[in-house]
């Protein structure tokens, strides 16, 4: 045996429980998943269960007669929209002033990190049931009425939304603010130096280097705010598909359907944050690697 | 005074205005601001849970209650079923977290120092299980733990962890490839060339380099299995409960507990409730809570994912 021979045998042996691992708890499931959603599943106690091929029935259904469900995938796409860039802007807000020169950081920082340890479905459930989720100046001043009679609906719904549920921006942006303060950190302050020689303000530093420097790490927060956002147990199209699992109008076939559906569009939503905000260097270099990898 | 109006001006806008005192007054005051409203719903929860229901229904209190009332916390006791929930839920939390946590670096070593065919497309993969949802894989990993009978007990929370498909398991896997990617080569060729087997110097010479990546890999594994309620409610059952399930189902077991009382339950019981839920992971951050912080600095996760 070779020594590459050898260090590919020992290669595999290490990440062997994860094929294992992969091969019967994912892409199986994906694949039976997939196959749910076009079949008709029936459960016997006898035979376990029983798929029948129905095409693309379930998948038309939803898409022209579940009606909850098209409001949900909509009302989940607008809080994407929304959500995602104001959690971004914020998060490095927060970790551009904690970069700063100022006494307590840890102090700050670990009350802005402190939500992360913390935040689950039935807590925020709790939290949302008492009014708690956001401060109550905003319901005391009477915002949420002043913005639904001078915005029209399309904008007064969600922003007013956004104001009571301000616990859903904020206690989500824990790990994108130290992701961002760490990259800050890491920056070269030469850099810097030589831009206040040159008489650059800090407003002009911050588009032109520290902005362009902090896109990778865009990249990395951004993903894992769709991801956890999207994957979080109070989110309602997730509800739906639990329920529709032991439902006499679901059943495993309708919801993997439905399950797929859902998946598409947050993939479909990853895809475009990502090129929106990826490095464009590294798109180029990207490119040209295909192409070598055609010719 | 003395003072001239350039030293004024330096004093308030400083030499660069970011040490001047009108910045520096304006972001504490917006830290501080921010800081409230992060922090808003645990005072609100801090506060209700010790009212009483005089309190609660009093208008002029408002956040300080007239007095600790400790029955709202000593009742959740009750209702949760604490000390017995407690240890359950540790016990689902912590196994899969450490087990996770010892896998995810076997894995991670795998890519990172040795070379195999499809070693890119196969660590592609990894980074992709990241972004598929568990609602996705769900259905037939209930099928199938189902014909295992691995339902309603630990052991569908369990086996997914230690094969590497636990909850954000990509994530650890990729904390540790980046560590140990950074492992100079010469350090295990010298061992190699002593006659030291590969497993005998992951074993020997990695784990006890790589600590940091093991504890915080185990410190959000055990605060991400904590909080996970959707996959866990539907495995678990009512077989194991945790304490976020409880909480889930807190109004119906109060019910149970105390019939004819539904009435009675009220804000400052269901905040009680809920502080309960979030203390030991609270409790734990306030001792740990710059291992959380060192350990997303040291994963490395802005130098780009593949």
């Amino acid at each position: 045996m070779t020594q590459r021979q050898r260090n590919a045998l020992y290669g595999y042996m290490f990440i062997s429980v994860w094929l294992v691992g992969f091969v019967f708890l994912t892409l199986m499931p994906l694949i039976r998943s997939f196959v749910f959603s076009l079949s008709d599943v029936s459960i016997t106690g006898a035979q376990g269960i029983l798929t029948t091929f129905i095409g693309m029935e379930h998948y038309i259904r939803i898409v022209t007669t579940d009606v909850n469900f098209i409001d949900a995938l909509i009302r989940y796409v607008t809080e994407m929209v929304m959500y995602v860039p104001i959690i971004l802007i914020l998060s490095m807000m927060i970790a551009l002033m904690l970069n700063q020169n100022i006494r307590f950081r840890g102090f700050f920082r670990a009350i802005f990190f402190l939500p992360v340890i913390i935040v689950s479905g039935p807590v925020i459930n709790e939290l949302m049931s008492q009014g708690a989720g956001s401060i109550p100046l905003i319901e005391r001043y009477g915002m949420i009425e002043t913005l639904q009679s001078t915005l029209p609906a399309f904008l007064a719904d969600p922003l007013s939304q956004l104001l009571t549920e301000m616990i859903k921006i904020l206690w989500f942006s824990g790990v994108q603010i130290v992701l961002f303060l760490a990259g800050i950190q890491k920056l070269p302050t030469e850099v810097y130096e030589a831009a206040k020689v040159d008489g650059a303000t800090p407003w002009e530093t911050f588009w032109k280097i520290t902005l362009p420097s902090l896109r990778s790490i865009m990249v990395v927060a951004s993903i894992y705010t769709i991801v956890t956002l999207s994957t979080f147990s109070n989110n309602e199209i997730l509800i739906r598909i639990r329920q529709l699992m032991f439902s006499v109008e679901g059943g495993y076939g309708y919801a993997s359907a439905m399950a797929w559906i859902y998946f598409v569009m947050i993939a479909l939503i990853l895809l475009v944050t990502t090129v929106i905000i990826a490095p464009k260097e590294k798109r180029v270099k990207r490119k040209r690697g295909m192409r070598r990898g055609t010719v | 005074m003395g003072l001239s109006k350039q030293k004024v001006k330096k004093l308030m806008f400083g030499m660069n205005v970011k040490d001047g005192l009108l910045f520096k007054t304006l972001l504490y005051a917006l830290l501080i601001g921010i800081g409230f409203v992060y922090v808003y719903p645990l005072l609100y929860m801090l506060s209700v849970a010790f009212q009483s229901l005089q309190d609660l229904l009093s208008p002029s209190v408002y956040y300080v209650p007239r007095s600790l009332y400790w029955d709202n916390i000593f009742t959740s006791f009750e209702v949760l079923r604490y000390t017995r929930t407690l240890l359950s839920s540790l016990t689902v939390t912590l196994i899969p977290a450490i087990l996770q946590t010892f896998i995810s670096s076997l894995i991670g070593y795998g890519f990172a120092r040795f070379e195999f065919p499809l070693k890119r497309t196969i660590f592609a993969i990894v980074i992709l299980t990241y972004i598929i949802p568990p609602q996705l894989v769900m259905i037939p990993r209930f099928v199938l733990f189902n014909d295992y009978g691995l339902l309603e007990s630990m052991w569908s929370i369990i086996v997914p962890a230690s094969l590497g498909q636990g909850l954000y398991s990509a994530v650890f896997i990729l904390i540790f490839y980046q560590f140990y990617k950074m492992i100079p080569k010469a350090l295990d060729e010298a061992a190699q060339l002593d006659g030291a087997h590969p497993i005998s110097i992951y074993l020997k010479i990695a784990i006890p380099l790589s600590l940091p990546s093991f504890v915080t890999s185990f410190l959000f594994g055990f605060v991400w299995y904590w909080n996970e309620t959707y996959t866990a409610s539907l495995f678990l059952g009512n077989a194991v409960p945790t304490l976020q399930l409880r909480l889930l189902s807190f109004v119906s077991s109060y019910q149970d507990l105390f019939p004819g009382q539904a009435a009675l339950i009220n804000e400052g019981i269901r905040m009680s409730a809920t502080l309960l839920i979030i203390l030991p992971m609270v409790i734990m951050y306030l001792f740990v809570q710059k291992l959380f912080i060192q350990g997303i600095d040291q994963a490395g996760l802005g130098g780009g994912e593949t």
